[in-house]
This record gives structure tokens, sequence and C-alpha cells, in this order.
């Protein structure tokens, strides 16, 4: 081949001159549609501080709602909204994670798994209100377990097992077949490849995923709203543990309660301004605990998967 | 290599092993055809071919590792002796195949725990959960593996914490520390430098004094440096098994000479 003559330099330079203003264009819009929605979000977050910043006391956390606004607080709120999450991870995990293992381990490759595999992605992405519908129907007047903790952290189980088992199987997805042939190899049955490297080695993926199952319950307000949670509620349910043996009680499962989004929906439904400020401080906590919960899964994440590297 | 004695006759040898009339299906694929042979009790077999003439099928049935895929299909016997089992019998739980026979990878693949409990994996999901007898498991096998001098003050540490060539060792001593009757290694040396190649090649030659020893390779020399029988298989098919001598220096199959003076491969 002959080298290119000085002449076709220069066009081949300015040919590239002329393409590379596309790349940079398309970078800047890039950069502007970033600002844009991150902006958005900031600033939002930000007016809400603003407005909430005075009410974010030690006696906000402590107070019960009131019909004051000054006096009104997030005491049954925030007590509300842990006991339903805690009985959402008992329920959710242990049958997500379980689900998941079956469906990738254990299932027979046929056209009903196909079947389950597809509704189950399906599932993530029905709307709340209805999860809701179906809890009111089911849980609320089929089982009798009335307008209460356990039907609230039930319906939002329901909610997040498909991000669960979704979750489950891809973090066992993750793991090579030379890992499992190894176990099998040395005389393992299923369940001890499983139990002894499956489920410890996709721990932080599991992990990971329950939390932003979680983080995505915490904030879910059409669901309580359906199943009839109180809105105004000035009293704690028994507490879970006590101090007399047998320490556990579960009295507070069928209490009634209300949670963090729904104390927010009805202080901002009020006319009045300064429940308008209750109403964003709060909006300031239940956005603090789901950012938490996030970092708290990206942390996990990163440490846990430290020590395992295929 | 002593192409001028007259060795004994393969069939007045002790055998450990006897493949019988063996057919594998990858779906519609037929994958082996009527494979028979032997394997010398306590020898060196070495299975040799192009790649997808079968050899890793062949050596992956003997502890029935494709039980775990859908659409694999076989038929035959491989008759484990003295006590004459049918491996490949449907009636022969795959669990105790794996617990007699223990198999090296190709790629070394130690599990994400400490050295120690890679080493007594097989003793653990055995039930055994008696200290002593553990440790003395762990030295034993790693110190068959040549490995315990190199790790023996750090046997809590991760397993991935040793380099390419112990990994496989490490490997090698979790297969030995079940104390298997045949051996079965699946390429060991593929992944691993040539000095390391070395010392692997070595070990192999040791270990054959205690187990019968199976391994597939695609590097001839290897074949030629670590065993005393060869198997040259082609297109899913047996074509040549013999004393390792006999078929590296006198082939009686014009395929198996093409294959081993590099005309094809």
């Amino acid at each position: 081949m002959q080298p290119p003559a000085p002449s076709d330099v220069a066009l081949i330079r300015a040919d590239i001159t002329r393409r590379k203003r596309w790349d940079l264009l398309f970078g800047l819009l890039g950069v502007l549609a970033l600002a844009l929605g991150l902006m958005t979000i900031t600033a939002l977050f930000v007016n809400m501080l603003i407005d909430g910043w005075a009410r974010l006391t030690p006696e906000f956390f402590t107070n019960f709602p009131s019909r004051r606004a000054g006096q009104a607080g997030i005491l049954s709120a925030w007590v509300g909204s842990l006991l339903v999450m805690l009985v959402t991870a008992s329920v959710a995990v242990p049958l997500g994670v379980a689900a998941g293992i079956w469906l990738e381990e254990y299932a027979p490759k046929h056209w009903l798994t196909d079947v389950i595999e597809i509704n189950i992605n399906n599932l993530a992405g029905v709307p709340s209100i209805i999860y809701g519908l179906l809890a009111l129907g089911l849980f609320v007047y089929g089982f009798g377990l009335g307008q209460s903790i356990r039907t609230a952290g039930l319906t939002l189980a329901l909610l997040i097992l498909p991000m669960i088992i979704v979750a489950t199987r891809e973090a066992i997805r993750g793991i090579p077949q030379s890992i499992r042939e190894g176990a099998y190899a040395l005389g393992a049955t299923r369940w001890q490849m499983v139990k002894h490297h499956l489920l410890p080695y996709s721990m932080p993926g599991i992990f990971t995923g329950v939390i932003i199952g979680m983080a995505r319950a915490i904030g879910e307000t059409a669901p309580i709203i359906t199943i009839g949670a109180l809105t105004f509620i000035a009293f704690l349910p028994p507490a879970p543990v006590t101090a007399t043996p047998p320490f556990i009680n579960f009295d507070w499962l069928p209490a009634p309660f209300t949670v963090m989004p729904i104390q927010i929906f009805n202080w901002t439904s009020r006319p009045e301004a300064a429940f308008q400020q209750n109403a964003a401080a709060a909006g300031v906590i239940l956005v603090a605990m789901t950012l938490f919960m996030n970092g708290l899964a990206i942390w996990l994440r990163y440490r846990l998967r430290k020590n395992i590297k295929w | 290599m002593n192409p001028s004695h007259s060795p004994i006759p393969i069939s007045a040898l002790p055998v450990k092993a006897e493949v019988r009339d063996f057919n594998f299906h990858y779906g519609a694929f037929h994958a082996l055809k009527d494979i028979t042979m032997p394997l010398c009790e306590r020898k060196v077999t070495a299975l040799i071919g192009p790649s997808g003439c079968g050899k890793s099928t062949l050596l992956r049935s003997f502890n029935r590792m494709h039980d775990l895929y859908a659409g694999n299909r076989y038929g035959g016997e491989i008759i484990l002796h003295p006590d004459q089992t049918n491996l490949l019998d449907p009636r022969v739980d795959p669990i105790e195949v794996r617990m007699r026979l223990s198999m090296v990878f190709q790629k070394p693949n130690p599990f994400p725990k400490s050295i120690y409990e890679n080493v007594i994996y097989g003793q653990r999901v055995r039930g055994v959960t008696k200290r002593s007898l553990l440790d003395d498991k762990a030295e034993e096998a790693l110190r068959a593996a040549a490995l315990w001098n190199e790790v023996k003050h750090r046997l809590h540490d991760m397993a991935f914490a040793l380099s390419g060539g112990q990994q496989q060792r490490l490997c090698i001593a979790r297969a030995l520390a079940t104390d298997p009757e045949i051996l079965l290694f699946d390429e060991p040396t593929s992944a691993l430098d040539p000095i390391v190649t070395a010392s692997i090649e070595e070990l192999i030659t040791e270990l054959k004094e205690k187990v019968t020893i199976l391994i597939v390779t695609h590097n001839m020399q290897q074949a030629a440096r670590v065993s005393d029988f060869t198997a040259y298989m082609y297109l899913g098919e047996l074509i040549e098994f013999g004393y390792t001598d006999e078929i590296f220096i006198k082939p009686r199959d014009k395929r198996t000479e093409d294959y081993i003076t590099g005309r094809f491969g």
C-alpha cells in the first residue's frame, strides 16, 4: 500500500474534526439531561428540607399525632413502619429466597416453569394498589386478619416477593457452574451444595435485593390505604420485646397502626400551613430512611463481595 | 519409553474398572460410540484426541457429572471392580459413585472458603465433625498433593490467596481427602504455566502408587510423560487403546499415527 499523500492527511483530519462535533454535541446533551433530572430531585428535597427544618426536633420523633400541629409527632408512624417492615421481611425473605433457589436449582426446565418465570417478572410490574385490593379481599375479609400490622406486613411482603425472587435467582446465577460441579464431585447432595455454597456465596446479592425491596415497601402508600390503615393513631401497639420471659410477644401483630407515608398523606391533606411543615419534616425522614437503606445495600454488597472473586 | 521389551498383555493385568459398549447422546448428537476399554489398577490411563472427540465426555461419565444436566442420554456399562458395581446403573445413586471416585477439573475451582475447609469438604458432606479426624485428613491429603509445606502455617487463609498452581494442587488434595478408588483428571494443567504443569505431572506420577488415574489431556507430550496406557479417540470413537509406549512408537491405526505425528489436531 502507498503511504497517504500529505494532502490526504489534511483531508482525514478535517473529516475527523467534522465528525467529532457530533460527539461533543451528544456529550453536552447527555450532561444536560442528567443535570435536569438530578436538579429536579435535589430541588424537591431541599425545598422539603427547608419547609420541615424547624420541625426536625427530638420531640417530633417522640410525640403522637395531635390536632395542634406544633405538638404533633411521628411516633406512631415510625414505630408502625418499623413493625410492618419486620413482618414484611420475615415473610418475604424466606419465601422469596426459597422460591428463587427452587426455580434456579431444583425446577425442571419445561413450559410450566417458563410460564412461572415470565409471570414473576410480570408481578414485579403490577401496580401496588392491585396488591392492596387483593389484600383487602384476601387478608382483611377472607382470612379475617383485620386492618392490622400483620395484614400490612403480608401485603407489602407480596409486593416485594417478586423482587426478592429475581434478586435471589440473579445472585445464584452469578455463581460459576464449576463450584457446583466441584461440590457434587465430592459427593454432596443438592441440599448440601445449596447450603454450603449457593446460599453463602449469593448472600451479598440477596441482601441487596432484600434491602432495595424493603426501601420500596417502606414508602408504599396505596396498598396500605386500601387495606384501611388508620390515619390518626395516638397509641403504640404492644411492644414485641418484653422485660419478662418469654421476652417476645406477638400481641402487636393484630394491632391497628399507621405508617410514615400515611402520616405524611394525612398532614398534606390538612389546610393549615403548620401541618404542611410537619408533612415536609416527615418526608425528609422517610427519604433519609430509604437513602440509608440503599446505602446499606451498597456497603453490604461491597463488604461481602470482597472475599469472593470468580 | 522402551519399545524393545515385551510387555505383559493388558488382559493379564489387574483391572480397576471396565467401560463396556458405552454410548452417549447430547440431545440428537451421538457423541460417543460403543466405547469399550479397561482401566488398569494403580496405573495412569490417558485419553487423547482432537477437540470434540468426546474424551472429556467419557471422563465425566465415570462420576455421572452428566446427570446434572437435562438432555444427556447414555447406555452401556462402567463396571467398578472388585465389587462389580455398574456406575451407570440408574439404581446406583450418583452420590455413591462420586463418593468412590474423585475428580480434578480443568480450571482450579477452589471454594471461596479457607484452605482447610476446601480440603476437608468431602469429609464435611460425609458428616465427619471430629476435629482430630479432620485435621489428620487435611494434613495427609495436603502432603500427598505436595502442598503441605507451603500452606501448613496458613490453613485458615482463603484458598483464593494461593497461586494458580497451588490452587490446582489444593483441588487435588481435596479430591484425595475422600480416599477415592479412581482419580479423574480433566485436562488438569491446561490453565497452568509450564513449570507448574511439570510439578503437577510429577505429582500424578507419584499418586499412581496409591490410586488408579484416568486423565484427559490435549497435550500429547503430557500423555507420553505421565501415562502407562493411552486411548486415542476420534469423532466419538475409540480408535486405539494400548500401552502408551506402543501407541506413541508404533501405532497400529493410520489415524492415530496422523494425530501423534501432528498431521492434524
